[in-house]
């Protein structure tokens, strides 16, 4: 059985059936004038012999104007599946997602470069030396692959993860361009049995990657049945080029069949128009364009409509995901997915807040609200993400989880039927002619069935906040839980077979 | 057969199982008797009342208590089993004086006048009455003079008052006044609650307890009863 997720009964759409079919004709424009910009030459050969006009932009041999014609684009979005399947190391943790089902699934990631460490140290009152409290501090440091095992760990446990995107980059003296990708699949793969989706760093270790999945699974039919492994690639950077490395590892990626989300993440007002048209005409370019080229490589290769766009900062132009129009962009992204029935990666919950605190709650919780009511399938909503994606935090994790749960509860299909409403008309009659006239005996079977949500988890009994406290001990709790690693015997093939991975990394050997 | 309907009364007790029509909290309950009839039964079958009491009805609550500590039960199955316990109490009282059993007292509430809302008042009722205690419900709206009167007539060992409005609440000092101006003061102990109310208030109308909630009622009704036979 596949994960549940939460099915998002009547999404919400801002946008028009006129203003989708707008976007969409604009993009069409956009593709064939001005077209994009690649530097890769492999993208423009396969493009160029499918029928897109190439030029070789003023001489330069290393980059090349494309014109996708809308022809191109209609026949690969007929080629690409509408449905798509994420396996897991777990079958249970399966996620199947299909393109006009607005069923949500919540997954961790981005990767951060930077680890947030918790403690509490004691103050006390100047004016009452016998008062004293416990406030949280919070300290940065470069994240390590010990780091990440700690994540997957603890989003092996987290109820409303249901898959992981690493969250945070493994920066330690002994992790090289070389050896990075195998040691990040496989601390996430080790003590995460959920689906796990990751970006390359290098081309060159796509073949191991994928050979470690192969193993963990049992070969690699085994792997195209059950894809426990997909993958991320921001082919296109905005505004509409495609990059020479990412370009070739989704065109790798592609051949091999495995699923990948094309991702696009323009920013408006610097590498996209400032107004909502503009750049939602242009990141849907840009993604389709992607699409188009994975499904030229390989049709019915599995796609999802990747989406993280942003708006500018006015003081400083970097990205302000907590601002209100990077949600607005999002939902839109959602809709336009679903005009084409292709599965959506969508992003919500990135803040700018450096710490958790108000300013994080408040920013992540309006985009993970109303970006999961508009029915995204693959939501990558920055589960303890903090300072615009480039830190991590596990408190914040624990403490977005909760809240996940409240906004899944949120999401349910209202119950208003006709036997409802006869077993609310008998609990009336039978009330009324008690002497309290108090409904509190009908509550209890209700209160077992899950029917009514709980009181927020991490509510303090007394006059003071303990929020941080009550999710730092779960958080311990959590991490004190065990994970089903990979099996002592796949283990040892996989460190015979796949080089570069760190001997620390192996369970089983540890102290031997 | 004395101990199994004892065993089974304690048992419905913990499931707050009033009659035989209730659910209960474990699937396929209904039909079998609930407490009401199970007490019936163990009168008519001449059990001891006593043992009735304190190992069927308390020793359900006691054990009703042990799993809301555990966070296992919540509020609704708190009061699910004392209002069971109340049904019963209802049941054996015109038996008790006859079995050599005290009651553990009886307590006058009331919403004070121009205060319709009487949940929180209703509650602590029925958490009394699980707790063994008699209570003389009248209602809400109630006149100060109707409860002074009540007072009179019940003699009551407790009297709980309750508003919810800053604006009624005031109507507990009267209450207060008048009992001592009828010198009916000093014969009840005056207990007040409601969401605007505070310790600070209590003290300051000379109210003898205050509970934040029903299960502080209960705490300060108890505390106040032993300090009364000590």
């Amino acid at each position: 059985m596949p994960r549940e997720g939460i099915l998002v009964d009547r999404p919400y759409e801002r946008l028009t059936r006129e203003q989708v079919e707008l976007i969409h004709q604009v993009s069409m424009q956009i593709l064939t004038d001005p077209g994009l910009i690649s530097f890769n030459r492999e993208a423009v050969d396969i493009l160029h012999g499918h029928g897109a006009a190439v030029e070789s932009i003023a001489g330069d041999h290393q980059s090349w104007q494309v014109k996708i014609p809308e022809q191109l684009v209609l026949k690969a979005l007929d080629n690409a599946p509408r449905t798509v399947k994420l396996g897991a190391r777990n079958p249970d943790n399966t996620l199947i997602m299909h393109g006009d089902e607005p069923r949500v699934y919540f997954i961790t990631g981005s990767e951060t470069n930077i680890w947030l460490d918790v403690h509490f140290p004691t103050y006390v009152n100047k004016a009452d030396p016998t008062r004293e409290i416990r406030i949280p501090e919070f300290k940065p440091r470069r994240g390590t692959v010990d780091d990440l095992c700690q994540s997957a760990h603890i989003c092996e446990h987290l109820e409303m993860v249901d898959g992981y995107i690493r969250t945070v980059n493994i920066q330690d003296r002994d992790i090289t361009g070389d050896n990075k990708d195998v040691n990040k699949f496989f601390a996430s793969l080790n003590n995460n049995t959920k689906h796990f989706m990751s970006g390359l760093t290098s081309l060159k270790q796509l073949d191991n990657v994928v050979r470690m999945a192969e193993l963990i699974v049992g070969g690699k039919k085994a792997l195209e049945e059950n894809p426990i492994i997909s993958f991320i690639t921001c082919l296109v950077k905005s505004p509409l080029q495609f990059v020479d490395d990412t370009t070739a590892t989704f065109i790798e990626v592609c051949r091999r069949g495995l699923p990948v989300a094309v991702s696009s993440s323009p920013q408006a007002g610097t590498t996209a128009p400032i107004k909502e048209a503009g750049i939602m005409a242009q990141i849907n370019a840009e993604v389709l364009a992607g699409i188009t080229l994975g499904q030229l490589v390989k049709p019915g290769t599995p796609v999802l409509y990747g989406s993280v766009p942003v708006r500018a900062r006015m003081d400083t132009l970097g990205d302000s995901y907590g601002s209100v129009e990077t949600s607005q962009y999002n939902i839109d992204c959602v809709q336009m997915a679903r005009f084409y029935g292709i599965p959506n990666y969508s992003t919500s919950g990135v803040c700018d807040s450096k710490i958790p605190g108000q300013q994080s709650s408040i920013e992540r919780l309006f985009s993970d609200i109303v970006v999961a009511m508009s029915g995204p399938q693959y939501l990558h909503c920055a589960f303890g993400l903090l300072d615009c994606n480039s830190v991590f935090c596990l408190l914040q994790a624990v403490l977005d989880d909760a809240h996940f749960k409240m906004i899944k509860f949120f999401l349910r299909q209202p119950r208003i039927d006709q036997p409802e409403m006869e077993a609310a008309l008998k609990q009336m009659r039978a009330v009324v002619t008690t002497p309290q006239k108090l409904y509190i005996s009908y509550i209890r079977p209700v209160l077992r069935s899950g029917e009514i949500s709980g009181i927020y988890p991490f509510e303090g009994s007394g006059e003071t906040d303990d929020v941080f406290e009550i999710a730092y001990e779960q958080m311990k709790d959590l991490l004190a839980r065990p994970v089903e690693h990979i099996d002592r015997k796949i283990t040892a093939r996989i460190f015979e077979e796949i080089p570069g991975l760190l001997p620390r990394l192996n369970v089983y050997e540890r102290g031997s | 057969m004395q101990e199994d309907v004892i065993s089974l009364i304690k048992e419905n007790v913990i499931q707050g199982r009033i009659t035989k029509g209730d659910e209960g909290m474990d699937e396929g309950m209904v039909g079998q008797p609930g407490v009401t009839e199970l007490v019936e039964q163990a009168v008519a079958s001449g059990v001891h009342i006593r043992d009735v009491i304190s190992k069927g009805l308390s020793g359900g609550m006691n054990v009703v208590g042990q799993k809301f500590e555990a966070g296992e039960y919540f509020i609704p199955d708190m009061l699910a089993s004392a209002e069971a316990v109340g049904a019963a109490m209802q049941i054996l009282q015109p038996r008790l004086a006859a079995s050599g059993i005290k009651t553990k007292g009886t307590i006058v509430v009331a919403t004070v006048k121009d205060d319709l809302h009487d949940l929180g008042k209703n509650i602590v009722s029925i958490l009394l009455r699980g707790a063994g205690y008699i209570v003389k419900d009248l209602g809400n709206n109630v006149d100060a003079q109707v409860i002074v009167d009540a007072v009179r007539e019940e003699n009551p060992h407790f009297l709980g008052l309750s508003a919810l409005l800053t604006s009624t609440m005031a109507r507990m000092a009267d209450v207060i006044q008048m009992l001592e101006e009828s010198g009916l003061r000093e014969q009840v102990k005056v207990i007040v609650g409601g969401a605007p109310v505070s310790e600070e208030f209590a003290q300051s109308i000379g109210a003898d307890g205050y509970g934040a909630d029903g299960f502080q009622a209960v705490a300060i009704v108890e505390a106040l009863a032993s300090d009364t036979e000590s």
